[in-house]
C-alpha cells in the first residue's frame, strides 16, 4: 500500500459553536420572514439573490480567504459549520454555493491580481453567481476529451463549441471552464486544455435550459460562437489545466453537501414515527443515523486535514463515494421504513411529497461532480492499484 | 500502518510485530505463541493500561489504551488483552485494585444481568463472555440494592461452559450461583450497564477497524501479486472498484471507532452525544465487518477460504466481534429509540454536536 488512510477524530473548536448558533438564528429569521420553506426542497425559488447578499453581509462567504479580497480569514471548520447548517435547513444556496466552494479558490490561486480584486470581494458580498464549464456533449466523465476550442486572437481568445449539463448557467455571472488550446500529445492525452474565466451574459454565449426528471431546470446547454475572452482571463498555465484540476478535488468532494442532499426525508420519518417507534422503525432509524454520523465525522476529519494544509484527495474521494451512495439510497430506505407509518400522522403529506422529490433527485447524486466510477478509480490509484 | 499516536501504542505494535505475526500463529497449532506474547504484554503493563497506578496498573490514559486496541485489531490478536483492559477499567471505577493475570468482564451482553443478592452473593448467567475459560478473574457488574455494584470474582468459583466465537476464540457461558465475590464495592452513582456495554462496544469497534485495515492491506498486496487472464488482477477495473469499496468500509470503520474513542476519552459523562458516538461506532463497524470482509474474501478467491491463509484470522474475528457487548441490531434499536424520543427537530443538533 502506498499510504494508510487517515481519518483523525477532529473536534470542532469552541468558536464553531458560537457561529453555529448565529447561523441557526439567521436561518430561523429567514424562514419566519418567508424567504424559504425548509420542508419544501422541491421549490422553484432556489435562486434567491437577496438571501445571497444577506449571507454575504453576515460574513459567511469567502470565509477562509484573505481579507484583502473581502474574505474573513476564518478556518475551514468554521466554513464547514455554515455549509452544513445551510444544507440541513434547505436554504436557497444555489446563487453563491459554487462560487464560495470552488470558483473563488481557483481565482485565488490562478487569476491575475486585478481580476482577484474585482471579483473576489463581490463573491464575498453574495453578488455574483458562478457556473463550472466542464462536461461537453461527447465528454462527461472523460474530462480530457473536451473539444470546445479557445483560438488565439488579438488580445485574447475566441471560444467555439458547447458545454453541457452546466448547473446555474442561466443565472450565472461567470463561468470557469476548460477549453482546448492545443491538441493532446502522444505522451499525454490530458495535455492541451486551459482553464479560463468567462463572463456570462455577453455576445457569443447562448444558454439553453434543459429540463430534469425532477421537473426543475437547473442545468443547461451553453453554446459559444466566436465568444471573445481577454488574455488576462486565462487561469494558470496554458495547456496545463490537467495539473490544476486534482488539488481542487479535495475541496469539492468531501463537504457536507455530499451526503445531506436528501437528509430532510430522515427528519420527516422521525417525525412521522413519533416518540414511541416499533422495533422495525427504531432499528431502521438507528442504522441510518449511525451511518450519517459516521460520514459526517469522516467529512469533518477531511475538513480538519484541509485546515492543516494537507491534500487528502483519496480520503475526500472516499467521503464522496460513500456519501453520495448513502444519500441516494436514503429516500428508498425511508420509504421502506415509512410503509407502516400511520397515514393519519400530521406530517404524512409532507413526507410523501418529500419522498417523491427525493426519489426523483436520487439518480443524479452519484453522477454530478465526479461519478462513482471515476471516484473509485481515484481511490484505486491511491491504493497503488493503477 | 498509520504512525502510532503514542509510546504506549508503539510498544504494543512492536510486541505484536515480534510475537503475534499472523503467519507464524496460523501455523502454530499448539498455541505455543500465546505464553510469550502474554508475558511480553504484561511486562509492558499493557493489560492493565487503564488501571491507575494506585490500583496496581500502569495508569495510561483512555486515549492511549484505545490506540493499543486499534493495534490489537490490526494484528487480530487472540489473547484476552482487550478483555483484561476492560476488566481493569471496570474495577477501577469502584477503586478496586486489579490482580495479575488474564481477566474478562461479565456480563458481556446487554441482555444478561448479574444480581447482587441480599446476602452479598452474586447470581446470574452471562453468555458470550470472551475468554472466560482462560481467565483467572472476572470483573462483574451486578445490579441490586437500588444500584450497581462492581465485583472482583475468582473464575474458579463460577461454572463456565466453554464455547467458541466465529473467530475460534473462547466465548463462554458463565454461571454465578450464589458466588461470594473476592471484593465488591458500589459503582459510581451514574454508572450503569449501558456504560460497560458501550465501552466494550467501542473496544470491539476499534478492533474491527484495525482488522479491516489489515484486510485492505493484504487484499491490495494479493491483487498486485496474483495473475489471471495474463495480468495482475489489480489491473481489472472490477477488482479495483471492489478494493475501493473495501477502502471505504475500512475508512468508515476507522473514522467511527476513533471518533467514539475520542468522545469517551474527552467527555466528562456518558451523555446523549457519547451514546450516539459509541452506538454508531458499533453499528457502522459491524456493517463494515460484513461488507468489507466479504470483499476481502472475494478478492482472494479460493485461497482466502483455506485454513492455511491468514485472511480468516481477520475476517472471522471481525465478524465475531460484532456479537460482543450488544450487536449492531441491538444498538440500532436503542439509538433509534433515543432519536425518536428526542424528536425530529432534535436529530440534527445531536448529529452536529461535535
Amino acid at each position: 500500500m502506498t499510504a494508510a488512510l487517515r481519518f483523525d477524530p477532529i473536534r470542532l473548536p469552541p468558536e464553531c459553536e458560537q457561529l453555529r448558533k448565529e447561523v441557526r438564528a439567521f436561518l430561523a429569521e429567514e424562514i419566519a420572514a418567508g424567504t424559504f420553506d425548509p420542508h419544501k426542497p422541491n421549490r422553484e425559488d432556489t435562486d434567491a439573490p437577496e438571501f445571497s447578499r444577506r449571507v454575504g453581509a453576515k460574513g459567511w462567504l469567502g470565509m477562509t480567504w484573505p481579507k484583502k479580497y473581502g474574505g474573513h480569514e476564518r478556518s475551514f471548520l468554521e466554513r464547514y459549520v455554515v455549509t452544513e447548517e445551510m444544507r440541513v435547513a434547505n436554504a436557497p444556496t444555489r446563487r453563491f454555493f459554487v462560487a464560495d466552494r470552488q470558483s473563488g479558490p481557483v481565482l485565488l490561486k490562478y487569476a491575475p491580481e486585478n481580476i482577484k480584486m474585482d471579483i473576489l470581494p463581490r463573491i464575498c458580498r453574495g453578488e455574483v453567481c458562478f457556473a463550472i464549464g466542464m462536461s461537453e456533449p461527447n465528454s462527461g466523465s472523460d474530462l480530457f476529451a473536451a473539444k470546445t476550442r479557445a483560438t488565439k486572437t488579438d488580445g485574447g481568445f475566441l471560444i467555439n463549441g458547447t458545454k453541457i449539463w452546466t448547473s446555474s448557467a442561466h443565472i450565472a455571472d461567470y463561468m470557469i471552464a476548460i477549453f482546448r488550446t492545443s491538441p493532446p500529445t502522444r505522451e499525454n492525452r490530458r495535455h492541451g486544455l486551459t482553464q479560463f474565466l468567462v463572463k456570462m451574459k455577453q455576445p457569443g454565449i447562448e444558454v439553453n435550459p434543459i429540463g430534469q426528471i425532477t421537473g426543475q431546470y437547473e442545468f443547461n446547454e451553453v453554446v459559444f460562437t466566436d465568444h471573445f475572452v481577454p488574455d488576462d482571463h486565462m487561469l494558470g498555465e496554458i495547456d496545463g489545466a490537467w495539473k490544476q484540476a486534482t488539488s481542487e478535488l479535495a475541496y469539492e468532494r468531501s463537504g457536507p453537501e455530499r451526503f445531506l442532499e436528501t437528509y430532510y426525508v430522515l427528519t420527516e420519518l422521525v417525525r412521522a414515527v413519533g416518540k414511541d417507534p416499533d422495533t422495525r422503525s427504531a432499528e431502521g432509524i438507528g442504522r441510518l443515523v449511525a451511518q450519517l454520523h459516521t460520514m459526517r465525522r469522516m467529512s469533518v476529519s477531511v475538513a480538519g486535514m484541509l485546515q492543516a494544509g494537507k491534500e487528502p484527495v483519496v480520503e475526500a474521494s472516499i467521503v464522496k463515494d460513500i456519501g453520495t451512495v448513502w444519500e441516494q439510497q436514503l429516500p428508498h430506505r425511508v420509504r421502506d421504513l415509512a410503509a407502516f407509518v400511520d397515514t393519519e400522522a400530521s406530517n404524512h403529506e409532507t413526507l410523501e411529497n418529500q419522498l417523491s422529490f427525493a426519489i426523483k433527485t436520487a439518480p443524479k447524486l452519484t453522477i454530478q461532480g465526479g461519478t462513482t466510477e471515476v471516484l473509485r478509480g481515484i481511490i484505486a490509484r491511491g491504493l497503488g492499484l493503477r | 500502518m498509520p504512525e502510532s499516536e503514542n509510546i504506549v501504542a508503539e510498544t504494543a505494535e512492536k510486541i505484536f510485530a515480534d510475537l503475534a505475526d499472523a503467519q507464524t500463529i496460523n501455523r502454530d497449532e499448539k498455541g505455543a505463541w500465546k505464553a510469550p506474547l502474554w508475558q511480553a504484554l504484561s511486562e509492558a503493563g499493557l493489560p492493565l493500561a487503564w488501571v491507575p497506578e494506585d490500583c496496581g496498573g500502569s495508569g495510561a490514559s483512555l486515549a492511549e489504551g484505545f490506540s493499543v486496541l486499534s493495534a490489537a485489531g490490526r494484528f487480530a490478536v487472540a489473547v484476552p488483552l482487550a478483555e483484561t483492559m476492560l476488566a481493569g477499567w471496570l474495577l477501577a471505577q469502584a477503586k478496586i485494585a486489579s490482580p495479575e493475570g488474564e481477566m474478562t468482564v461479565a456480563p458481556a451482553s446487554p441482555k444478561d444481568r448479574i444480581t447482587l443478592n441480599a446476602d452479598g452473593t452474586l447470581s446470574g448467567r452471562a453468555r458470550g463472555v470472551p475468554f472466560a475459560k482462560s481467565a483467572r478473574h472476572l470483573a462483574v457488574l451486578a445490579s441490586g440494592n437500588g444500584g450497581f455494584s462492581i465485583a472482583l470474582v475468582e473464575a474458579s468459583q463460577c461454572r463456565i461452559e466453554a464455547g467458541l466465537s466465529l473467530g475460534g476464540d473462547p466465548s463462554d457461558t458463565v454461571m454465578l450461583n450464589n458466588i461470594r465475590p473476592a471484593i465488591i464495592k458500589p459503582a459510581p452513582k451514574s454508572f450503569d450497564q449501558n456504560q460497560l456495554m458501550l465501552m466494550g462496544g467501542v473496544a470491539r469497534s476499534l478492533q474491527i477497524a484495525g482488522a479491516l485495515e489489515s484486510m485492505l492491506e493484504i487484499s491490495v498486496r494479493y491483487s498486485n501479486e496474483r495473475v489471471a487472464f495474463e495480468k495482475k488482477i489489480s489491473k481489472f477495473q472490477a477488482v479495483q472498484h471492489n478494493l475501493a469499496r473495501l477502502a471505504g468500509e475500512s475508512a468508515a470503520a476507522l473514522a467511527a471507532a476513533t471518533s467514539a474513542a475520542d468522545a469517551i476519552a474527552n467527555s466528562p459523562s456518558f451523555n446523549d452525544e457519547v451514546f450516539l458516538e459509541a452506538a454508531s461506532a458499533k453499528i457502522r463497524c459491524s456493517e463494515a465487518a460484513e461488507k468489507g470482509g466479504g470483499i476481502a474474501h472475494q478478492v482472494h478467491g479460493a485461497i482466502g477460504f483455506t485454513i492455511e491463509h491468514i485472511l480468516h484470522r481477520y475476517s472471522l474475528r471481525a465478524l465475531a466481534w460484532r456479537d460482543d457487548f450488544g450487536s449492531e441490531s441491538y444498538w440500532a434499536v436503542e439509538l433509534g429509540k433515543l432519536v425518536a424520543n428526542r424528536g425530529a427537530d432534535e436529530l440534527w443538533p445531536l448529529v452536529a454536536s461535535r
